[in-house]
């Protein structure tokens, strides 16, 4: 692989060719120990090497700016918690900033700010700081947003060593590919019945109350860009290990099944932004289910595949089960049709 | 497990129907099936002795780039809109620009650009739009076989009704019958690198032909021929069909397809096709020029083609192809003719991904590339769970047994 004289749309969809951007670009150039680890959150020790802290920034670019089930103002809190949250930390504090293009109507820059309040409420972050800049009309596309997170390990539960092992159940806490497919119909106007909605949301609540029922959680990641199919194969190349996911038992809501046929798309790469993926021993597994389904969103959460040893000297993969009798390889998606999703 | 004892058990009848039998291939001739193998790991259950080839059944992937610059010349006037299918946006082309630059160009590139580039489902959205954006010129660029040839119809009979004046066809619209007979003609030049014995004929395109349409298959071409459907159930039952011919040494047509592809076709979708397409010649990438083998409006259509030079007044803006050396390092031409399998390109996992696509067979999803790239068939192939009583290799906790998909509530 090589990478390309310009950035393209695929170096940002979290695929392969984003990994080989980092890998090449941002790593060489001011790569350090908590950047290199690549976790959701960088973790930072405090004083002394007590008092970790979780850190974490997102930027959240999507577009149309309002979707069926959330706009890009819930999406930019729900996405930096998230990041907190599967890291373990309990998420406290987020900065938000803007760069808005001039032309921009106040009022929809009200309903944003109303957005990220609620959602920041509803995670139990507060907003402690922001910026806010703005460029002449024509050179940004309405308004982008970032945010920064600080969470907290103070929470009674041992951090997730992001570590999948052999013998781990792997489990998802909701339906796939919600997002990504809602969001491209909102921006090309498709229109499906019944509508199409994004399962955006804030998951702190549902990763506290599964991490305090002391279950021990190997890995957890939420699965945004390049959706659960990136997600398992990064941990099965970090790990060494083989994945194997059951095709038949991956939850995808029936009216986001029909348009990916439509769009020719596979839920296992399409975004999420509601949705956390997990390995735990699989002796855990039930548990941990009914663990998620007491929460309003983990309602759909199940048991979608196993972890098992690798063969010695080869690398780790996932492979699907087809429910045919036969395992098909899944590797990490080169690139995807929908950029700005989140 | 119902679907995949059945699977298995299909898998088992045909390595009994075909075991004496010399190695043979089959080609898939619809894009279709070819995701679908893929997809399923169909090849796993397969006999050594039979090999799948893919065809040049995906629409997107036999548009000749020609056609593909007429579309970015389109996208380049003003006021004017170009709409297609997703994967249609992002096949690129090497092309030479009206002020002589040579870059690598797809309608998406042009989007990004800032020109008005849409991408819709189905033809009838290009309608709806033309309809509330009057001042602004429609074409739709119009890719497909006999499966979505009458949606184009219905798109102009509908405009025309409508009295809709600002919305036009591009049509690469080809048909498949004429280019299985020039790709296949055992008299035809064509090096027999794969003995191709058998076809896949592909079960949606006989619902509108016919399945009678099909029969100059075995009847010209010699070869075992059957109409399938596209489970997994139906594609392994059509092989064990073929293999069945191929033992009794009479090539025939078979239709496994009955249900939905009756010998006729759809007589009225036919008579839409006839009243407003014509046969035409037509060029396929990698298989030159077909007679016959297109689809172009009929004079009384005209009105509505996108061919009509007040589109595009001025010649010398026009986007040109720009082959290098006069012809692309991309196999994709070798691949849709069946000589070649994915791996077998130069470019395939090296330069050409499904992030950095160069060539059709890599964008769409129904692309032979494509499908071997996403679904590992290029590197590692997919794997026969060995058991047959339904056992994983290692157990997954037993839960959904059911083999349905799964119910999702929130």
């Amino acid at each position: 692989m090589y990478m390309n004289e310009e950035i393209s749309l695929a170096n940002g969809a979290g695929g392969e060719a984003y990994r080989q951007m980092v890998q090449e670009i941002f790593i060489p150039g001011y790569g350090s120990p908590e950047l290199n680890q690549l976790g959701d959150s960088a973790v930072l020790a405090g004083p002394g090497g007590s008092g970790e802290l979780a850190f974490t920034t997102d930027s959240f670019v999507v577009w149309p700016l309002f979707f069926p089930g959330g706009d890009v103002g819930s999406l930019a809190v729900s996405g930096t918690v998230n990041d907190l949250a599967v890291a373990g930390a309990i998420p406290r504090y987020i900065s938000v900033a803007m760069i808005i293009e001039a032309g921009f109507p106040t009022e929809t820059l009200k309903r944003i700010t109303a957005s990220i309040a609620a959602t920041a409420e509803r995670a139990g972050v507060r907003v402690v700081t922001g910026d806010t800049k703005v460029v002449e009309h024509g050179r940004a596309d309405g308004i982008y947003i970032t945010t920064s997170g600080v969470g907290t390990f103070d929470g009674n539960w041992p951090r997730p060593p992001q570590q999948p092992c052999a013998g781990d159940a792997l489990l998802v806490s909701g339906p796939l590919a919600s997002h990504g497919v809602a969001v491209m119909a909102a921006r090309e106007k498709l229109e499906f019945e019944p509508p199409l909605q994004s399962d955006a949301r804030p998951l702190a609540g549902l990763i506290r109350s599964l991490l305090d029922s002391g279950l021990s959680v190997h890995a957890m990641r939420d699965p945004t860009r390049g959706g659960l199919g990136a997600t398992l194969c990064e941990w099965a190349e970090d790990s060494g290990l083989n994945l194997t996911i059951k095709e038949t038992d991956l939850p995808v809501k029936a009216e986001v099944r029909a348009a990916c046929d439509l769009l020719g798309l596979d839920p296992l790469f399409c975004a999420n932004e509601g949705v956390v993926a997990l390995a735990l021993p699989a002796d855990q597994a039930e548990a941990a289910v009914a663990c998620l389904r007491a929460h309003p969103d983990g309602r759909a959460a199940r048991i979608i595949g196993q972890v098992s040893a690798g063969l010695p000297g080869q690398p780790g993969h996932v492979s699907v089960d087809t429910g045919y009798g036969t395992l098909r390889r899944v590797t990490l998606p080169e690139g995807e049709i929908l950029p700005r999703i989140c | 497990m119902e679907k995949r004892e059945q699977v298995n058990r299909l898998a088992e009848i045909l390595a009994k129907t075909s075991q004496d039998l010399p190695d043979f291939a089959v080609m898939e001739v619809c894009g279709t099936h070819t995701h679908a193998i893929a997809r399923y790991g169909l090849s796993a259950l397969l006999p050594p002795n039979i090999k799948l080839v893919s065809g040049p059944g995906c629409p997107v992937c036999v548009t000749a780039d020609e056609t593909l610059a007429r579309a970015l010349t389109l996208a380049r006037q003003p006021a004017t809109c170009v709409c297609s299918f997703g994967d249609m946006l992002r096949v690129p082309v090497r092309v030479r620009y009206p002020d002589g630059q040579i870059g690598l160009d797809s309608l998406l590139r042009e989007r990004g650009l800032g020109r008005d580039v849409r991408l819709v489902v189905s033809s009838l959205d290009v309608l709806r739009l033309a309809q509330a954006e009057p001042d602004r010129q429609f074409v739709w660029f119009a890719v497909g076989f006999e499966t979505t040839a009458p949606a184009t119809a219905v798109l102009l009979q509908q405009a025309r009704a409508a009295g809709v004046h600002n919305l036009k066809v591009l049509c690469a619209h080809k048909t498949m019958p004429a280019a299985l007979l020039a790709l296949l003609d055992p008299t035809g030049r064509r090096p027999a690198r794969q003995p191709i014995r058998g076809l896949l004929c592909p079960g949606h395109v006989a619902v509108i032909t016919g399945a009678d349409a099909f029969r100059f298959v075995p009847e010209q071409l010699g070869l075992a021929a059957a109409i399938s459907g596209f489970e997994p159930e139906d594609i392994l039952a059509a092989l064990i069909e073929l293999s069945r011919q191929l033992r009794r040494g009479q090539p025939g047509l078979r239709n496994m397809y009955p249900a939905v592809a009756r010998p006729e076709g759809n007589l009225a979708a036919q008579a839409l096709l006839r009243q407003i397409f014509q046969p035409c010649p037509a060029v396929w990438r990698g298989l030159g020029e077909i007679p016959g083998s297109g689809l172009a409006l009929k004079p009384e259509w005209r009105d509505f083609d996108a061919l009509d030079s007040s589109l595009t007044p001025d010649p010398a803006a026009a986007v040109r192809p720009a082959p290098e050396n006069g012809k692309t390092a991309c196999h994709c031409g070798q691949v849709l003719r069946g000589d070649e399998s994915p791996a077998d390109c130069p470019l395939f996992l090296r330069v050409c991904t499904e992030a950095n696509p160069r060539g059709p067979c890599m964008v769409s999803s129904e692309g032979a590339c494509a499908a071997a790239s996403r679904y590992g068939t290029g590197g590692a192939a997919a794997v026969r769970i060995k058991d047959s009583k339904g056992v994983r290799p290692d157990s997954l906790s037993g839960h959904n047994e059911s083999g349905k998909e799964p119910d999702v509530h929130e």
